[in-house]
């Protein structure tokens, strides 16, 4: 009886209490099953981190990450003076840039919709028709869209009844590229804003409609300010990555006659690296992209940080 | 229900007309996202001169196999298949499993160095080596040409261990996890016996991503696994989809010249289609309803 009384008494997990070395052997299990994990990530993610040292020097494999030859700035001054230069920087930003101002409204409006919708059979076959595309593999969607491309027999050009070869027009570029990945992401991209939308408790929507407030203005006065702080944090976090434009579907959708607009940092980063072998130059190139994108969420996380208190990750 | 006609009517747009104009407007958003992969299917069974003369828009032109049956006669593609199998099997067994060992210690409150290890993973999502020091890094450890150079790299996916361990924070009952403690449970007993059943939702998602992942990934592949007989199938359609070139073996097989090799080709870049892109749209419609809840565990602090 007694030695229940204790038992129940003294706290089951502890926590705070007992002396550190105590409570790192209670717990020795779980540290057990870190430790894959942390050995992967150290091999393969932190020693990379610690070889991005190679782009100040001129890496040579038999002589290692710390042994090759250092030659301070040369390669990022050589890739400031490369003819494409001014061209990369320019289609990386713009790339980016545009894919957000297209890309980020749309999800949130079908989002809007969709919410509103009230035949749920219906609703439901909508969103996992709008969420296929985004389980297609780049390659396959880069394929289709050459196929439809295509100016003799592409679909575009059948229903248009013309022969333009899109894939050839440097104009085109963006459009192709951005058009693509609403098709494919804007779908996907709702879910967030879906499951935020569905906090949302229903009596204020019959409270509304007693009120006399039509469909837009239930939208606008309880949806939107229940999705806003969402909207921000993700406004933040793809403002933080504009010179992350992926290199797969660019890199898919290049022909030589589209590079003055489909020219951007990271194929120039996989073709000098891979391709050519340079891989101190290659390094750089990739470094100053990432410093650039550092900066830049650095910025906008401050923004974030004045906006709203729960955004962050961590 | 009478008030509600009855406001509706007010502001000049009733219940029922705002249903419809919604139905509407989803039905053609349906139809722009459907359509292309619809007509892939359709051109797919289809003679492919009629493809090319615009005949199949709604229906297959006279309908035939012919495509699926050269491209599972072509030897590269059926490589590029069965490596896509493989890759995706045991990579998705091993991506949940370390995802689960890394999301479950963090996700133990009391865990001395607790915020250390997040962020240790964390700082890996923001900031990295870059593709030439992490290929260095692989070559160093003899991954080329290795399988598992599509593995372990990627390591721990830190944005799905996020959302597993905000998962087992806010949905496992900690009065179970408390309850296991007093009987004497130890805490690997307690992960197995208590924490992994009851995070079969969310498991069935990261599965989902995971397979997704690998079976439509070709980047890595590309780069680490230069061998052609080590290529998956999406590496393998880069030549016909992208280069628009025959493989070597379909040229030697067929015998009908160079208007017949064209031909196949074309109906071949179909089909292939439709092959890579099935697997994936067949598995997620199963999980599609987790999608949402993970997303709010795993976004959301609670």
């Amino acid at each position: 009886m007694s030695r229940s009384k204790t038992a129940a008494a003294r706290p089951v997990s502890q926590p705070g209490g007992g002396s550190l070395k105590k409570r790192l052997l209670d717990n020795w299990q779980l540290y057990a099953m870190l430790l894959v994990p942390v050995v992967l990530t150290i091999i393969y993610k932190y020693i990379p981190m610690y070889g991005i040292q190679i782009a100040f020097r001129d890496y040579k494999a038999s002589r290692g990450f710390m042994g090759s030859e250092w030659v301070g700035l040369e390669w990022f001054s050589r890739f400031f003076s490369a003819p494409t230069f001014g061209r990369m920087i320019k289609n990386t930003v713009l790339l980016s840039f545009y894919s957000l101002l297209w890309g980020f409204p749309i999800p949130i409006i079908l989002a809007l919709m969709m919410n509103q919708l009230r035949f749920q059979k219906f609703k439901r076959v909508t969103q996992t028709v709008l969420y296929a595309p985004h389980f297609i593999s780049t390659m396959v969607i880069c394929g289709m869209i050459r196929i439809f491309l295509s100016p003799s027999g592409g679909l575009i050009n059948l229903i248009a009844g013309t022969s333009v070869d899109f894939l050839t027009e440097s104009g085109a570029f963006r459009t192709i590229y951005i058009a693509s990945g609403i098709w494919q992401d804007a779908g996907w991209g709702i879910i967030v804003y879906m499951a935020t939308l569905s906090n949302i408790d229903t009596s204020l929507y019959e409270a509304a409609k007693v009120d006399g407030a039509s469909l837009f203005q239930r939208i606008l006065h309880i949806d939107i300010p229940e999705l806003t702080s969402i909207m921000v944090l993700n406004l933040i976090m793809s403002a933080g990555g504009l010179m992350n434009v992926g290199f797969e579907k660019v890199w898919l959708l290049q022909t030589d006659l589209n590079k003055a607009t489909s020219d951007v940092i990271a194929v120039y980063v996989y073709q000098q690296g891979i391709e050519n072998a340079k891989y101190s130059y290659s390094t750089a190139v990739g470094l100053f992209n990432t410093v650039i994108n550092i900066i830049l969420l650095i910025a906008v996380n401050k923004i974030a940080g004045r906006i709203s208190e729960d955004t962050s990750f961590i | 229900m009478k008030a509600n006609t009855k406001s509706g009517k007010l502001t000049g747009l009733s219940e029922k007309s705002s249903d419809i104009i919604l139905v509407v407007i989803c039905t053609i958003i349906l139809f722009i996202v459907a359509y292309p992969l619809y007509y892939v299917l359709i051109a797919s069974v289809s003679n492919p001169y009629d493809v090319y003369a615009g005949k199949t828009f709604l229906l297959p032109s006279q309908f035939t196999l012919d495509g699926y049956k050269s491209v599972f006669a072509d030897p590269s593609i059926l490589t590029g298949l069965f490596n896509s199998f493989k890759y995706t099997i045991i990579g998705t067994v091993f991506s949940v499993v370390v995802l689960y060992l890394a999301a479950y210690p963090l996700s133990v409150k009391d865990l001395p160095g607790r915020k250390l290890l997040s962020i240790f993973f964390i700082i890996t999502m923001y900031f990295g080596g870059g593709m030439v020091p992490t290929y260095l890094v692989v070559k160093q450890t003899g991954l080329i040409n290795n399988m598992w150079a599509l593995f372990l790299p990627g390591g721990v996916a830190v944005g799905n261990m996020i959302i597993v361990r905000n998962f087992f924070e806010n949905s496992i009952p900690k009065e179970m996890v408390e309850a296991a403690n007093i009987d004497g449970a130890s805490k690997w007993t307690t992960f197995i016996k208590i924490v992994v059943p009851l995070s079969r939702s969310i498991m069935a998602v990261m599965v989902v991503f995971s397979m997704v992942a690998y079976w439509n990934d070709w980047f890595t592949s590309m780069i680490y696994l230069p061998s052609p007989n080590k290529a998956p199938l999406p590496l393998v359609l880069r030549n016909i989809l992208i280069k628009s070139s025959a493989s070597a073996s379909q040229a030697s097989t067929i015998s009908g010249g160079f208007a017949e090799l064209n031909k196949m080709t074309e109906m071949i870049k179909f089909s292939s289609i439709i092959i890579a892109a099935l697997p994936m749209l067949i598995i997620y419609p199963f999980v599609q309803k987790y999608f949402e809840k993970g997303f709010m565990a795993g976004a959301v602090k609670g």
